[in-house]
């Protein structure tokens, strides 16, 4: 009889990340990564940023294209909603980044995901950003993302990737620990 | 004032292996080289158990029951088997265990240096010179406090402490305590010091929950039983994480009480995320504390899973209890991200953050781009050069007592072959594992 073992099929190269990670073990050097934005007011809340260039393996690389994003305030900040709010791009990236984990564990744990939705909901209390109340932050005071999951997998395996791709998580890191931030005028 | 000439000592010997270190791992390893019949030292920079007379607090004990403690040719004989020994009853073993096999111990000899040396080694210490063909590093796991950066951002007036200098809450002042760290280690320092009526902070990582009874049976009898402790170094997938692992969160009382982030909740410790820095006087706390207890909460159950499949699979032997799962770890919605330590009376942050060996006298290119020690499960990348007792070195159990004998026997085999062909000759570690 001939057994072939089911193999998930999530989209992800799990054999290149596996050896990405073998390779930067090896070669701490390249591993030190620069990823970069460029930003241009348009007018009024309204602006645009562009993604394209960032540096890694020890050298200068890019996209396929350049990114853009157009951020501006909705119209009952008396903006023209050109775009999301720069908060929620925080949000997007935490989502996607929490989504591109759960992917990249799953393959590696032989889970085959058939949809992954997540939702998520940020408080901030305005009185922090317009200087009512200086006892209240300017950003979120807290984050909730809810993951609806269908898998080949139990509650418990699936709870258990969400949580390997929290720990794993560039943006988890960014938004749930201190960095430092250099803002400077050339 | 009379002025000591400098001179060398003469060479304090000669023999076929020196061994640094005289706690319960280097004296297993004297049993086993004197059954190969290799002639060897135990130095010792103090007595015998030097680091459980001087560098552990009073109320610890061991994590495992008396019944699991053995060495090579020896054994609790005591009568209290599923008791957990007191440090003092930890140096009445290993001390006994040294008079049993009359390790040839040299005490108070402090190793300074070791260099390879004309297709061996120099050691040398502050009683001599010995010239050696092999050096068995048993100098042990906890050498030195692995303080986070940020302890050097800590205010003056914050009396910084390490499970190394911390012995009971009477040291301390009247003030509130944060303590880093949800090892074995911090949990049962945070629950003794909130008992003693300070306010304790307890800032929680990456844990390993469990415990201390399962099913009637305490869980280290558990974790021999289904093979777990047996674990081999080279059949895990992510060796250098598994290194990492923080002891498990448990404490050895005579009540046998399991001790858990809820417990010590209860008693009123305020749980906060990883210690991420120290700005202006402020701890700042990770807010991945949820995270990191739902990872805890989610291994605990895949670990008793698999001992209730193991039940299954074997029948039981002896009346168990059935099979339990515990609440899942209580998180305040907010957790706070940030405590204002003078604001708070927070005067003292003990750091229960781990240790790492101290080899600054090995002068032998065997380390990583990290600063560790590089081996193959105790065998050093160095002709001759072993190391014992680090955490999941050859198996899960490698840094307990009970887990010694095995990596001794592989080790001290390994030894005896490499000596027998001189170092020209790989040993492969399969051919005596």
């Amino acid at each position: 009889m001939n057994i072939t073992a089911i193999k998930a099929d999530n989209g992800v190269n799990v054999e290149a990340l596996l050896g990405a990670r073998q390779a930067l073990t090896e070669a701490p050097e390249a591993a030190r990564f620069k990823w970069r934005a460029t930003c241009e007011w348009i007018g009024g809340t309204h602006s645009r940023s562009v993604v394209h260039g960032f540096f890694g393996l020890g050298t200068e690389q890019s996209h396929k294209t350049a990114f853009r994003y157009d951020a501006d305030h909705p119209e009952i900040f008396a903006a023209e909603d050109n775009g999301a709010t720069p908060v929620e791009y925080v949000l997007v990236a935490l989502a996607s980044c929490l989504t591109a984990g759960i992917a990249a564990v799953a393959q590696n744990r032989n889970i085959q995901l058939r949809s992954v939705k997540a939702t998520l909901e940020a408080g901030m209390d305005l009185q922090g950003i317009l200087g009512i109340d200086s006892e209240v932050r300017n950003g979120f005071d807290g984050i909730k993302v809810v993951f609806e999951i269908d898998a080949d997998a139990t509650d418990q395996e699936i709870a258990a990737l969400v949580a390997q791709s929290q720990r794993r998580s560039a943006v988890f890191d960014i938004v749930t620990n201190p960095t430092n931030v250099a803002v400077e005028v050339k | 004032m009379i002025r000591v000439p400098h001179r060398r000592y003469p060479p304090a010997g000669t023999v076929d292996v020196v061994v640094i270190g005289a706690g319960h791992a280097g004296l297993a390893m004297s049993r086993c080289l004197a059954e190969h019949s290799i002639d060897h030292v135990v130095l010792e920079r103090g007595e015998i158990a030097n680091s459980w007379r001087r560098e552990r607090w009073d109320s610890l004990r061991l994590l495992t029951p008396n019944w699991q403690s053995r060495l090579p040719g020896y054994a609790y004989r005591g009568p209290d088997p599923d008791g957990y020994m007191s440090t003092s009853e930890v140096v009445e073993f290993i001390d006994g265990y040294a008079r049993f096999i009359g390790a040839p111990v040299r005490p108070h000899t402090t190793v300074t240096s070791v260099v390879a040396e004309g297709g061996g080694y120099r050691v040398v210490t502050d009683r001599g010179d010995w010239r050696c063909r092999a050096v068995v590093l048993a100098s042990g796991a906890h050498g030195l406090p692995a303080v986070p950066a940020a302890a050097t951002a800590l205010p003056r007036s914050i009396t910084t402490l390490t499970p190394k200098t911390y012995r009971n809450p009477d040291q301390l002042d009247d003030g509130g305590v944060l303590v880093v760290g949800a090892s074995a280690t911090g949990l049962q320092l945070a629950d003794e010091i909130q008992r003693s009526g300070r306010h304790v902070t307890l800032a929680v990582g990456e844990h390993i929950r469990m415990p201390r009874v399962y099913r009637g049976l305490d869980i280290q009898w558990w974790l021999d039983a289904v093979g777990i402790l047996d674990e081999r170094y080279d059949e895990v997938d992510d060796i250098v994480r598994a290194r990492r692992v923080p002891s498990p969160q448990l404490v050895g009382t005579p009540e046998r009480a399991t001790l858990d982030l809820n417990a010590l909740t209860e008693r009123g410790v305020e749980l906060v995320g990883r210690l991420v820095g120290v700005a202006d006087g402020k701890a700042q706390f990770s807010g991945s504390l949820r995270n990191h207890c739902a990872m805890a909460d989610l291994k605990l159950d895949r670990l008793l899973d698999r001992l209730d499949r193991w039940v299954e699979d074997h029948g039981a032997s002896r009346e168990l209890g059935p099979p339990e799962r515990f609440a899942a770890t209580r998180i305040d919605a907010a957790p706070r991200l940030a405590i204002d330590l003078a604001r708070e009376r927070i005067s003292t942050v003990i750091f229960a953050t781990g240790f790492r060996p101290d080899y600054s006298w090995l002068h032998v290119p065997v380390f990583d781009h990290k600063g560790r020690l590089k081996h193959d499960g105790g065998v050093v990348a160095a002709p001759g050069l072993y190391v014992l007792g680090l955490n999941f070195m050859r198996r899960r159990k490698s840094s307990f007592i009970h887990g010694t004998e095995d990596d001794v026997r592989d080790l001290s085999a390994h030894l005896a072959s490499s000596l027998r062909l001189g170092y020209s000759g790989r040993v492969p570690l399969e051919a005596v594992g």
